[in-house]
C-alpha cells in the first residue's frame, strides 16, 4: 500500500494534463446550427488553423443540409401531417440521416487529423448541439510543453 | 495540500474496499441505468424513456376525458339519427377527426418539446471563465446577458443559472418543467407538456383539428335538434325527447368552440409571422419598444414561407438522449474523501476519454466503431429494468451509505452543473477514496493519467462556488 501511495504521489507531478476547448455556436444567421469558425487561441500550437477551420466549415455545411428548407423537407412534413405523424415512428427523418453522416465524419477526422495531434472532437449532438468540444491531451513524453494558462493558474492556486 | 490529504487515506475507506469491489461487481451484473432515470428536469418518463411528460401534467386527463366523452355522446346519440336522415359520412368524418385529434394530442404531450440538456461542468466553467476574463460579455453584473447580432438585429442572450449556459435565441427556461426549451412557446396545462420547437407542429395540428371537430359536432347536434323539431314538434319538446345528455354535449361544444377557435386563430397568426407565444406576450419584436424599431429577425417576410418553415420544416432530433445508457462508472483517482476533487471527476466520468492517455485514445479511435458516442456506451446489457418510473427520482437522490457520500451531498447545491448523465454519486465516492482499487485496474497508464487529471480541473470550479 505504502509503495502504491508513493508512486501515485510521484505521478501527480507529471505534466500530463487535459483541458477542453469549446467552440460556440454562431447565431448571426438565426437559429440554424452553425459553429463559429474563429480559431481558439488555446489550440495555436496544437493544430494548423486551416485544418480546424475546414472541419468546422464542413460540419456547418452538413448541418445546413440537414436543416435546409426545400422540396424534400416540405414533402416529408406534409406526408407526416397527412399520416397524423405516425410516419415518424417508421421512417428515419432526413435530419437523423445527416446526423449519422456527421458522426461518421467526426470519427474519421479524429482518426486522421486530431488524434495524431493529441486532440479529440466530441460530436456536438452529445453536448446538445451547443458547443463543439475539443479535448486537448498532452503526451506524457513531451513533458510540460505549454500547459494551458488555466492549468498553470490552477496549480499556482493550489 | 493535496499530497497530505492523499496520504491521509481514511482507514474506513480501505475497509470498504472489498465491499466497494463487491458493490461494483453487483452493479455491473445489474443493468446499466438509462439517462432518463437521472434526468434533472421535472419530467416523467414512460415506456423506458420513450415517452416524456411534464411532472406537472396539469389537466391532460381532463382534456382526454372531455374529448372522448363528447365524441362518445355524439356517436351514440346523434349519429344514428343523422345517418338515417342525412348521410353515412357523418360518423366517418367524425371518426377521422377524432382519431386525428387524439393522435395529435398524444404526440404533443409525449414528445420532447426541444429540451436542451444542461451544460457539462467543463462547459459551465469555460463560460464562467470567458465572462470573468473578457468583461465585455456583460456590461453590468448579474443578470448575465450577451448581445449578438442576428440578421442585423441586436438580440440579447440571457444566462440560465439553472442550466449554466447562455440560452440560444428563442430558448426559454420553463419553470414548471425546470428545463430550457428551444423555441419555447408556452407550457400548456391542457396538454401536460411544454410546447417548443419539436412539438409545435403537433400542437398546432391538435388545436386545428380540435376546432374542426368541435365545430363539426356542434353543427351536427344543432342539425339534429333542428330536424327533430321540424318533425312537427317544438324545439323544447325536441330537446326533452332526445336523451338528457344533449345539453351537456351542446354546452361543452359551445364553450370550447370559442376558446379553441380563438386559440387556433391566434396560433395561425403566430405561425404566419414566425413568432412564439412567449415573444408575442413579452412584446420582444413589437415596434413600440422605445425609439428602436425591433423587427422579428427570424421571419422570412412571407406568410407562406413562415408557415411552411414552422409546420413542414425538418424535424429536429431530441437532444436529451433519453434512452442512452449512463457511462460505466470509472474509478476515480482522488485519494481523499475531500469533496473538492469529486465534482471534476464526475465530469470526467461523463466523458470517458478524459481518463485515457493519448495512446489509448488513438487505439480506441482506430478500433472502436462507436467511439464518438462517448456518453452512452453502446453495449446494452439485457438485464431487464424493473424499476418503477415513479420511484426513480427518489432513488437517484437517495443518500448512499458510503463514506464520501456526506460530502458529496453537501456538494450538490454548489455543483448543480453536474452533468445530468453521471449522477452515480455513490459509486464515485467509493472509488475516489480507494486508491487500492484504482491500482487494481488493468492499465497502469489509465491510473496514472487519471490521477494527474485530478489536479487540473479544480480551477475551473472555483468560480462556480
Amino acid at each position: 500500500m505504502a509503495t502504491e501511495f508513493h508512486n501515485l504521489q510521484e505521478l501527480r507531478h507529471s505534466p500530463s494534463l487535459v483541458t477542453k476547448v469549446f467552440i460556440q455556436r454562431d447565431y448571426s444567421e438565426g437559429t440554424v446550427c452553425r459553429f463559429q469558425t474563429k480559431f481558439p487561441s488555446e489550440l495555436d500550437n496544437r493544430i494548423e488553423r486551416t485544418l480546424l477551420e475546414e472541419t468546422v466549415k464542413t460540419l456547418n455545411s452538413y448541418y445546413a443540409e440537414a436543416e435546409k428548407i426545400g422540396g424534400q423537407s416540405y414533402l416529408e412534413g406534409c406526408l407526416a401531417c397527412a399520416t397524423a405523424y405516425i410516419i415518424f415512428l417508421c421512417m428515419e427523418t432526413r435530419y437523423e440521416k445527416v446526423l449519422r453522416k456527421i458522426s461518421g465524419f467526426i470519427q474519421e477526422q479524429n482518426e486522421k487529423i486530431y488524434a495524431p495531434r493529441g486532440l479529440l472532437l466530441t460530436d456536438p449532438i452529445e453536448r446538445g448541439m451547443r458547443v463543439l468540444e475539443i479535448s486537448v491531451f498532452e503526451d506524457r513524453g513531451s513533458g510540460g510543453s505549454s500547459p494551458s494558462s488555466t492549468m498553470s493558474s490552477g496549480s499556482s492556486a493550489r | 495540500m493535496k499530497n497530505c490529504e492523499y496520504q491521509q487515506i481514511d482507514p474506513r475507506a480501505l475497509s470498504v474496499t472489498p465491499l466497494s469491489a463487491q458493490n461494483l461487481g453487483e452493479k455491473k451484473a445489474q443493468s446499466p441505468r438509462r439517462k432518463w432515470e437521472v434526468f434533472p428536469g421535472k419530467n416523467r418518463f414512460f415506456c423506458d424513456g420513450r415517452l416524456i411528460l411534464s411532472r406537472q401534467s396539469g389537466v391532460l386527463p381532463l382534456t382526454m376525458g372531455l374529448i372522448v366523452v363528447t365524441c362518445g355522446l355524439f356517436f351514440t346519440f346523434d349519429c344514428p339519427f343523422l345517418v338515417k336522415h342525412l348521410t353515412v359520412f357523418i360518423p366517418v368524418i367524425g371518426g377521422v377527426l377524432f382519431v386525428f385529434v387524439v393522435i395529435s394530442l398524444l404526440r404533443t404531450s409525449f414528445t420532447d418539446p426541444g429540451i436542451l440538456p444542461r451544460a457539462t461542468p467543463d462547459e459551465a466553467a469555460d463560460i464562467e471563465r470567458q465572462i470573468d476574463t473578457s468583461g465585455s460579455s456583460t456590461y453590468r453584473p448579474p443578470p448575465r446577458t450577451k448581445e449578438i447580432l442576428i440578421n442585423q438585429q441586436v438580440v440579447k442572450l440571457k444566462y440560465c443559472f439553472t442550466c449554466k449556459m447562455f440560452r440560444p435565441p428563442r430558448t426559454s427556461h420553463c419553470s414548471l418543467c425546470d428545463n430550457c426549451v428551444e423555441r419555447f412557446d408556452h407550457h400548456c396545462p391542457w396538454v401536460g407538456n411544454c410546447v417548443g420547437k419539436r412539438n409545435y407542429r403537433f400542437f398546432y395540428s391538435f388545436i386545428i383539428s380540435l376546432s374542426f371537430l368541435t365545430s363539426f359536432i356542434f353543427g351536427c347536434v344543432i342539425t339534429h335538434i333542428t330536424l327533430r323539431s321540424q318533425e312537427g314538434k317544438s324545439l323544447v319538446q325536441a330537446i326533452q325527447e332526445s336523451p338528457a345528455r344533449y345539453p351537456l354535449c351542446l354546452v361543452i361544444c359551445f364553450f370550447s368552440i370559442w376558446s379553441i377557435l380563438g386559440l387556433s386563430g391566434f396560433h395561425t397568426y403566430l405561425v404566419a409571422s414566425n413568432l412564439t407565444t412567449n415573444e408575442d406576450i413579452k412584446g420582444s419584436w413589437s415596434s413600440k419598444r422605445g425609439a428602436e424599431e425591433s423587427e422579428n429577425p427570424y421571419t422570412y417576410n412571407s406568410i407562406i414561407t413562415n408557415c411552411c418553415v414552422t409546420l413542414c420544416g425538418p424535424m429536429p432530433p431530441s437532444l436529451i438522449d433519453r434512452r442512452g445508457f449512463l457511462p460505466p462508472d470509472e474509478p476515480i483517482p482522488a485519494a481523499s474523501a475531500s469533496d473538492i476533487e469529486l465534482p471534476p471527476f464526475r465530469a470526467k466520468n461523463d466523458a470517458n476519454m478524459c481518463t485515457q492517455s493519448t495512446k489509448d485514445v488513438l487505439e480506441r479511435v482506430v478500433h472502436s466503431s462507436d467511439f464518438p458516442v462517448l456518453c452512452s456506451p453502446g453495449t446494452p446489457k439485457t438485464t431487464p429494468q424493473v424499476l418503477n418510473v415513479s420511484s426513480r427520482p427518489a432513488l437517484t437522490t437517495e443518500p448512499s451509505p458510503s463514506v464520501g457520500c456526506t460530502q458529496q451531498q453537501a456538494r450538490q447545491p454548489a455543483a448543480t452543473a453536474c452533468p445530468p448523465f453521471s449522477r452515480s454519486n455513490k459509486r464515485d465516492s467509493l472509488h475516489s477514496i480507494n486508491p487500492a482499487f484504482r491500482l487494481a485496474s488493468p492499465s497502469p497508464t489509465l491510473s496514472r493519467t487519471t490521477l494527474i487529471l485530478g489536479d487540473a480541473p479544480d480551477t475551473g470550479f472555483n468560480p462556480l462556488h
